[in-house]
């Protein structure tokens, strides 16, 4: 028989066992019979020296295609073994995903934090910085200067917190006013701020009324603000709070620190609600702080952040907002 | 306010075919709110006509006596009905309603039995005809004032709308029909008439015969008359109109003397007191009470006075509490035949103090407080003289008066200031027109001065901007347009202000929850915490929500426990509550300032003690944790939270500001004295955190072994700018060691000593394992060691060195042995 006769029994043989081959281990064993070390085409490759140099280069030849042939058989063979064993052992290894997944608590932040933050961040973008000032506050700081004489009945203690004792002069701040009178006695205009912040007055909690309670306003004073300059502003922010819907209207109104001042209204889900107070800045308060009325002009506003977000998430009762009940928080998320 | 629309009307000229609604809308477009729009009589029904008692027949039998009474109702017969009030008596008209007819609540009256008898039909009392709450007897009309059997429903005037009008405290007129018509009229553009324009008072000249005036006090009052009236027949009643309107109103018709002074004072504005003249004893006098000690007022109430109270005297001593309230002694009774009418204009801020002091706020003092119309005092004083005279048949003795009547400043304006203001087109005809509706004389020196005289009632109008609002309120604010400010550039969000934002939501991601609370708390609270130093320095309210809640926090732990047992009561088990806010310590000494006067800036001297007045208020952040540190998990049991995890929370929170940190023990209340620690950067305490106090844990109900964190934000210095150092590549090398320490060694220290002794090729070490269970007051602790060379493969030689260089130092700082196996 000749070599080539014999390599193409071999790899026949090779062959019918790789193909007949039901699992990786019966292919295993084919692998090691045909292809392996003492397989006849290992042995005859091996012998290879022992033929005559003019038969070495042809059967060497065969040889390797022999070679080729099965190591293909193999891995053809292997690859389809594999994948059928990885289709059943893995399902095998099927779990239940809707098992419940978290660990974590979930965590959240207070509504007043979240709007505060929406707030701050749509104003950013309209070109304003965020002031902050302290909560216990000087009495001149959050009445005279606000042109709220020592007479005005805001003044009383049925609204005020003061402190002990009463030369102290300080107070819990009623309005975060005081901020925009820190702003403008420490800067010159143009000035474009809003002032975030918490509020005291002496108020029962109630469905309604909270003694602690906070606000954000805005304070702008530049050369040439108008009232027009404040509307389009509340017409913009009301629509980032209520949605596209949104609409203000202005109702003359009285605060001692604006004139003309206007009570703001916004019509949301179907009827005006009131939404806080503005006005052009009164020039008694421009003049406390040292900014010239004949060069500049400025409006302000003030909103309740607490009736904001009652009114745009529907809570109907203050204890909620202050009680510190996790579910409440929870419900909001971190506001994204 | 409580304003009927047909006495508007008679000031206002009205179209009859106006919708309450109308002017309604009017009056919120010009700055009023409306609080209530009452349709009186709507839903009454006819017919209810004026009877007069004929006959009372008193029925006794029954466990409540009743009436029986004949009734002419203009009818051929008298009519009968059953009556369970007896302030009537034959001959008096009533007002009946009959079979058929309809009282407000839908009460149908119809003929019926009752008592043994057929009534046909029902005298009705004041409430029972929506009249007002008056129930205590039936309604007893003026004699001869309407024939039997007229229209009662007309008779009385019970078809009306009444507007109830809140009024801001700038806008005084307005509490009265004379101003609220004037601005019905300006806002819906029809005539306006002045009940006070061109009233005569020449009838009632100044001439001595009555009550002398004098003005002791010339800071309280600007001007005051006194009219005094003598033949005044006590017994007359009030007309019926004059009734009506008052009721309408809201108050109550009480006798002739008083209805005149309420309705006058509702007509022009300008509160009116009437004294019995024979109560006064010789001159009236304005003055403080200085040494008086005490006035029973109307009320019967006996009143300590303040020395400053400003009063209306006579030589004896005090009559009323001025503006605010009479006296009881000098009341006008049944017996009053003589009359002194005081009409003042007293100075806003004195009424306020005295209604405030004595908490009194009357219709009267709620009028000069806002500041009545100067000119007033005169003409008011004057009309309630003549409707005293025409219905009491009173006769005038004399007036006397004193001081003067102060007007407003003239406003000098360029009028295109009122367009450069609101942003909107406004011609200079338009802001002429709207400033003369509301009562402005304007000299027109040129186009671009206008000197602008404000009506006497419009003491708020002092300066231009006053004069814009009140053009912009009169064109409506709704033709202002809307428009964008110019942009300037935003800096952003600050530092701090980033930060705060960031730490919220890497708790929340933690799984925390924010709250917040109020920051009020007891002296029980303080106590419980144990707070020593500066947090038991606190500030104190002087009018606290609550007598038991008194102090300003110094802390946040308080509130945050105080939620903690809230939702533990509320069925939580396991969670993490955080709070980020201010706290308040007193402990600093702060100058006491006087504050400055508000027509210029402040002296910065003046502007900066202001500011150190205020005490540094820090901004911490705490968290408190309840339970179990995760949602109980089918996976593997979930553990308690402990005092390692509070500290990481603390941790988490300086290293998200990017500083290094270092950790000591803490004995700190309210924490464990065993189980506290402080977290340092530079040096500086800025955290507290690990287990509560057993007692502290146990007082709020709380599960045992809870535990907190604070940290003091304010106090965490800005980030340096980062520099980076080269990323190195060459391959680490990995050494675990295990050393034996004495139990009371702490594991920062070992690790610091091991980390002192590597040497500079340590890359990270980490504490791996904690085994307590040596035995001997020993523990073991085993850390894994990295090092890396930036240049090169260490050898196994190199390591081994470093190695023991590390455990060496670790021995020497801290006794540590190293562990075999």
């Amino acid at each position: 028989m000749s070599a080539s006769k014999d390599l193409q029994k071999w790899v026949a043989d090779a062959l019918k066992e790789i193909t007949a081959a039901k699992n990786l281990d019966e292919l295993k064993s084919a692998r090691l019979a045909h292809s392996g070390d003492k397989s006849p085409i290992a042995l005859a490759s091996r012998a290879l020296g022992s033929l005559p140099e003019d038969q070495r280069a042809s059967v060497g030849k065969e040889i390797g295609q022999a070679r080729a042939q099965v190591g293909e058989a193999i891995a053809q063979r292997t690859e389809t073994l594999e994948a059928e064993r990885d289709s059943k052992v893995l399902l095998e290894e099927v779990v239940d995903i809707t098992l419940p997944a978290q660990r974590r608590h979930k965590g959240g932040l207070h509504p007043i934090t979240i709007v505060k933050n929406e707030i701050s961040d749509f104003f950013i973008a309209q070109g304003y910085r965020v002031a902050e000032g302290p909560e216990l506050e000087a009495e001149w700081l959050n009445f005279d200067a606000l042109n709220i004489p020592v007479d005005h009945p805001a003044r009383t203690m049925q609204d005020t917190f003061f402190i002990e004792p009463l030369e102290s002069r300080l107070v819990l701040r009623t309005h975060t006013s005081p901020v925009q009178i820190r702003t403008m006695l420490d800067e010159a205009p143009p000035i474009y701020v809003i002032c975030p912040g918490r509020t005291f007055r002496a108020d029962e909690l109630d469905a309604t009324h909270t003694p602690v309670f906070h606000q954000v306003e805005g304070l702008v004073v530049d050369r040439g603000i108008t009232m027009a300059h404040l509307k389009g502003t509340l017409d913009l922010f009301a629509r980032k709070m209520f949605g596209n819907d949104a609409r203000t209207r202005l109702r003359p109104s009285f605060f001692p620190f604006t004139e003309p001042s206007a009570e703001v209204d916004v019509f949301f889900n179907g009827r005006w609600i009131e939404w806080g107070g503005c006005g052009m800045v009164n020039p008694k308060v421009l003049t406390a702080c040292g900014i010239d009325t004949t060069e500049f002009s400025g409006f302000a506003f003030g909103m309740g952040l607490e009736r904001t977000i009652m009114v745009r998430h529907g809570i109907t009762d203050m204890h909620d907002i202050v009680e510190g009940d996790l579910r409440f928080s929870r419900m909001f998320g971190v506001g994204l | 306010m409580r304003a009927p629309l047909s006495w508007i009307r008679e000031f206002a000229d009205l179209p009859a075919s106006v919708t309450p609604a109308e002017i309604s809308d009017a009056l919120v477009r010009v700055g009023f709110e409306i609080e209530d729009i009452e349709l009186s009589g709507a839903d009454l029904v006819g017919p209810i006509v004026v009877g007069q008692v004929k006959i009372i027949e008193e029925i006794t039998e029954f466990k409540k006596p009743i009436r029986w009474v004949g009734l002419d109702c203009g009818e051929k017969s008298n009519r009968f009905v059953v009556c369970g009030a007896f302030n009537f008596k034959v001959g008096d008209l009533v007002v009946v309603a009959l079979p058929g007819s309809t009282l407000p609540g839908g009460f149908s009256i119809s003929q019926r039995e009752t008592y043994g008898k057929v009534s046909n039909g029902m005298i009705c009392s004041s409430r029972e005809l929506g009249l007002g709450q008056d129930h205590d007897g039936i309604v007893v009309l003026p004699p001869s004032c309407a024939k039997v059997g007229a229209n009662a429903i007309t008779l009385l005037e019970i078809n009306d709308v009444i507007f109830d009008i809140a009024v801001n405290p700038d806008r005084g007129y307005a509490l009265s029909l004379r101003g609220i018509s004037r601005e019905i009229a300006a806002a819906m553009g029809v005539k306006f008439t002045d009940p006070a324009h061109n009233f005569d008072c020449s009838p009632f000249p100044i001439k001595s015969g009555g009550v002398e005036v004098k003005i002791e006090d010339t800071d309280a009052v600007s001007v005051i008359f006194i009219r005094t009236l003598s033949g005044f027949d006590p017994s007359v009643p009030s007309p019926l109109w004059m009734q009506r309107r008052i009721e309408k109103c809201g108050m109550r018709s009480i006798s002739l003397a008083v209805d005149v002074t309420n309705y006058v004072m509702m007509e022009l504005g300008q509160p009116l007191h009437a004294f019995d003249q024979k109560h006064v004893k010789g001159a009236i006098r304005i003055r403080r009470a200085g040494k008086s000690k005490s006035l029973t007022t109307l009320d019967k109430q006996d009143r300590a006075l303040n020395s400053d109270d400003l009063l209306v005297a006579d030589d004896n001593g005090p009559l009323a509490l001025a503006g605010t309230m009479g006296g009881l002694d000098s009341e006008v009774t049944s017996a009053t035949t003589s009359l002194a009418i005081e009409a003042a204009r007293f100075d806003p801020a004195s009424i306020a103090k005295n209604a405030r002091r004595h908490k009194l706020s009357s219709d009267a003092s709620r009028r000069f407080e806002r500041g009545v119309d100067p000119s007033m005092a005169e003409i008011a004083s004057a009309r309630a003289a003549s409707l005293l005279i025409t219905h009491g048949g009173a006769s005038y003795v004399g007036t006397s008066t004193a001081g003067a009547p102060e007007f407003s400043p003239i406003v000098s304006m360029d009028p295109h200031f009122v367009a450069t203001l609101t942003g909107a087109e406004i011609s200079l005809a338009t802001v002429a027109s709207k400033l003369e509706i509301v009562g402005c004389d304007i000299e027109k020196v040129s186009d671009v001065l206008w000197k602008i005289d404000p009506p006497s009632w419009r003491s708020d109008i002092q300066g231009p901007a006053d004069c814009v609002e009140e053009v912009a309120r009169m064109i409506g604010y709704d033709s202002i347009p809307s428009q964008l400010p110019p942009h300037p550039v935003s800096p952003g969000l600050s530092g701090s202000q980033r930060r705060h934002r960031g730490i919220g939501n890497l708790l929340a991601d933690l799984g925390l929850v924010e709250i917040q609370t109020y920051p009020f708390v007891s002296d029980a609270t303080m106590k419980i915490m144990g707070y020593t130093g500066e947090r038991a320095m606190t500030f104190r309210l002087a009018n606290p929500m609550s007598e038991d809640s008194p102090h300003l926090r110094t802390h946040l732990i308080p509130g945050l426990l105080e939620a903690a047992a809230r939702n533990i009561s509320r069925g939580s088990r396991s969670f993490g509550l955080f709070e980020m806010g201010a706290i308040f310590r007193n402990s600093t000494q702060l100058p006491k300032v006087e504050n400055p006067s508000v027509d210029k800036r402040p002296s910065s001297a003046e502007v900066s003690s202001i500011y150190s007045s205020v005490p540094q208020q820090p901004v911490h952040v705490g968290g408190v944790l309840i339970g179990k540190n995760e949602v109980e998990s089918w996976m593997n049991k979930s553990r308690s939270y402990t005092w390692s995890d509070a500290i990481s929370f603390a941790q988490q929170i300086i290293e998200l500001c990017n500083l290094d940190w270092s950790i000591k023990r803490s004995d700190f209340a309210p924490w464990h004295p065993g189980r506290c620690a402080e977290l340092l950067v530079d040096g500086k305490i800025v955290a507290h955190a690990g287990e509560l106090h057993p007692r502290v844990v146990a007082a709020y109900g709380l599960p045992e072994r809870s535990c907190a964190f604070v940290v003091n934000l304010s106090a965490l210095p800005e980030s340096a700018i980062v520099k980076v150092s080269v990323i190195d590549t060459m391959p680490a090398a990995v050494q675990d060691v295990a050393l034996v320490v004495d139990s009371n060694v702490a594991a920062a220290d070992v690790m610091a000593a091991l980390k002192n002794g590597a040497g500079k090729l340590l890359e990270t070490i980490q504490l791996f394992d904690l085994y307590e269970k040596i035995g001997d007051g020993k523990i073991s602790l085993a850390f894994t060691l990295t090092f890396r060379a930036p240049d090169r493969t260490l050898t196994a030689v190199e390591v081994a060195t470093m190695r023991e260089a590390a455990v060496a130092e670790a021995q020497r700082l801290t006794g540590a042995i190293l562990r075999t196996a």
